[in-house]
């Protein structure tokens, strides 16, 4: 295989390094993470890479640190006192949690969408033109272009292109789902971090998602946090899974629900324990 | 007993528990609601009686004599306007201090913790204090001394609402607002506002019905006059003081004035919960 790396340091928890190597190079990775609540330490040690163009599932169950270390890719955890990451994580071999490197670009790079639809409480057309105002200076025609677009690529265009002016609390929740992933992606980030993006939908809206999360990978790096074991299994690449603060295993996500090389994993796919 | 006796008795008892509850806590409504409707009737029909049109053209009138209450009417609404403007936008900037800056930090506590003793002093208090601290200083009652006092009683109003209404926005809408790389002062403004926005309004007006009955903080701030007047830098008349004083008063015609006066400020606070109740009902609908 020439495309073909290897997760870089993460040999303890890579089962098979035949199936379990990445096809495109890590755009994100955690080296020796540490995360502290207040002194409670909830990540311990994490190495994990999330390869570029592919879909990263963080499955395990509640309270192992997944949603943590999802919020250490973009610092959102910043916006609360107490909370301290230690290692690093790296995106595209830069280290995010250098105080240098500047939240604006970080966030400008790394979007994140959340468990609840949160649209903000004015016109569609607004949600997506907020975000894009904020890091760009563009005439009126071309910022409609940018939302259109945006608005196409969170596969939503067509429900909303005649009602645009309208407010989008008027959305159905899976709609605003799509909204905020419109939003996310409106900013053209690298990657796209979606956490529990459909635990509060309906399993029809949680199908157009999924669907729309396959067609986001076309152009960009996602992690998705799940509880849902059947949607990291239907929608991932690779799958990485966590237990009580640490990484216990990772691999292409095939191999890891078919033939889970650690017990605790087994245990927890078929549903022993969580 | 077999099991289905217990079960029927338990039963049994459950019911007789639920409608004793049941029939205080009605009864308890309706004590509370039948002053209510009684003021309301007492202001109303010595109220409705005394209209005329007089009332919105003719000045306050010497003992004995006809008038109206334009004075009175323009003293209290430039005063508690002025009231609004001072203690609403300090209101809403401390609110949003204690929501988004101090969360359930020691401080921000403490700052809640005396705010809402300021929210319960007595008006006649405050009143005291603005007399020592300008009418004293200054020599003379003034409109602004009133507005400054009734300002008083506005801001921890504001201030409790709008924390409450911010800390209301969930959070996820913060960090959904932050996460796109948008400064923390801009996602205030220009996020959460919007979401609060309908709350901290009604707090604005109901702070407003409540100062526009308040006579206490007026009584030695901005005293009185029986004339017209706008200067704000002299004694101005409100309605509120003038029906204290007319109610007092042994002429037929001043009490008169006095239900009046009554009656369209009873009416007033009647809309501006009406109006905040519509505003917040939009908006709650719109959510849902």
């Amino acid at each position: 295989m020439t495309n073909a790396y290897v997760p870089l340091a993460a040999p303890s928890v890579v089962a098979n390094p035949k199936t379990d190597i990445l096809a495109t190079p890590p755009k994100m990775s955690a080296r020796n993470l540490d995360f502290y609540y207040d002194g409670f330490h909830a990540l311990k040690g994490i190495n994990l890479d999330i390869a570029e163009r592919q879909i990263t599932a963080l499955i395990g169950p509640s309270g192992c640190g997944k949603s943590t270390l999802l919020r250490i890719f973009n610092r959102i955890y910043a916006i609360y006192p107490k909370l301290t990451a230690q290692g690093e994580v790296l995106l595209d071999g830069e280290n995010i949690l250098d105080p240098k490197y500047s939240l604006n670009r970080l966030r400008g790079r790394v979007g994140m969408v959340f468990q609840k639809p949160v649209p903000f409480p004015m016109s569609i057309y607004e949600n997506i033109a907020y975000a894009i105002r904020h890091y760009e200076k563009l005439s009126k025609a071309d910022l409609d272009v940018r939302v259109e677009q945006a608005l196409v690529q969170g596969a939503l265009w067509n429900e909303v292109k005649d009602k645009l002016k309208q407010s989008a609390l008027g959305l159905s929740g899976g709609q605003q789902q799509r909204l905020c992933i419109a939003r996310a992606v409106a900013l053209k980030p690298d990657v796209l971090l979606l956490d529990e993006p459909t635990s509060a939908l309906d399993p029809i809206a949680t199908g157009k998602i999924e669907q729309l999360v396959a067609e986001l990978k076309e152009h960009y790096t996602i992690a998705i946090v799940t509880h849902n074991m059947q949607q990291a299994a239907r929608c991932s690449d690779y799958t990485a899974f966590m237990y009580l603060g640490e990484l216990i295993e990772f691999g292409a996500t095939d191999r890891l629900f078919t033939k889970p090389a650690k017990q605790q994993t087994e245990d927890y796919i078929t549903g022993r324990f969580g | 007993m077999s099991a289905g006796t217990v079960a029927d008795h338990l039963y049994r008892r459950r019911r007789l528990a639920n409608q004793l509850a049941l029939t205080l806590a009605t009864a308890a409504t309706l004590f509370g609601v039948f002053w209510l409707i009684w003021i309301l009737w007492t202001a109303l029909s010595f109220g409705i009686g005394a209209m005329k049109w007089d009332l919105f053209t003719q000045m306050t009138p010497p003992p004995g004599s006809d008038g109206g209450l334009l004075n009175a009417f323009a003293g209290s609404l430039i005063m508690c306007l002025g009231a609004i403007l001072i203690g609403t936008p300090i209101g809403i900037a401390a609110g949003t201090y204690l929501a988004e800056f101090t969360g359930r930090s020691r401080l921000g506590e403490t700052i809640r913790f005396f705010n809402d003793i300021l929210l319960s002093a007595p008006s006649i208090v405050l009143g005291l204090f603005i007399y020592e601290l300008v009418v004293h200083q200054v020599g003379h009652f003034s409109a602004i001394a009133g507005a400054l006092a009734l300002a008083l009683i506005v801001l921890p109003v504001v201030v409790r609402t709008t924390d409450e209404m911010l800390k209301l926005v969930p959070g996820q809408m913060r960090e959904a607002a932050l996460s796109l790389g948008v400064p923390q002062w801009k996602v205030t403004m220009q996020v959460l506002f919007r979401s609060a926005l309908p709350g901290i309004v009604t707090g604005v007006l109901l702070a407003l019905a409540r100062i526009s009955g308040e006579t206490a903080p007026l009584l030695f701030t901005a005293l009185n006059n029986q004339y017209w007047t706008t200067d704000l830098n002299a004694p101005m008349a409100s309605i509120p003081v003038v029906i204290f004083q007319y109610a007092m008063s042994p002429y037929e015609s001043w009490q008169q004035l006095a239900w009046a006066g009554a009656f369209v400020v009873t009416i007033f606070v009647l809309l501006l919960s009406l109006v905040s109740r519509a505003i917040l009902l939009r908006n709650k609908v719109r959510n849902d």
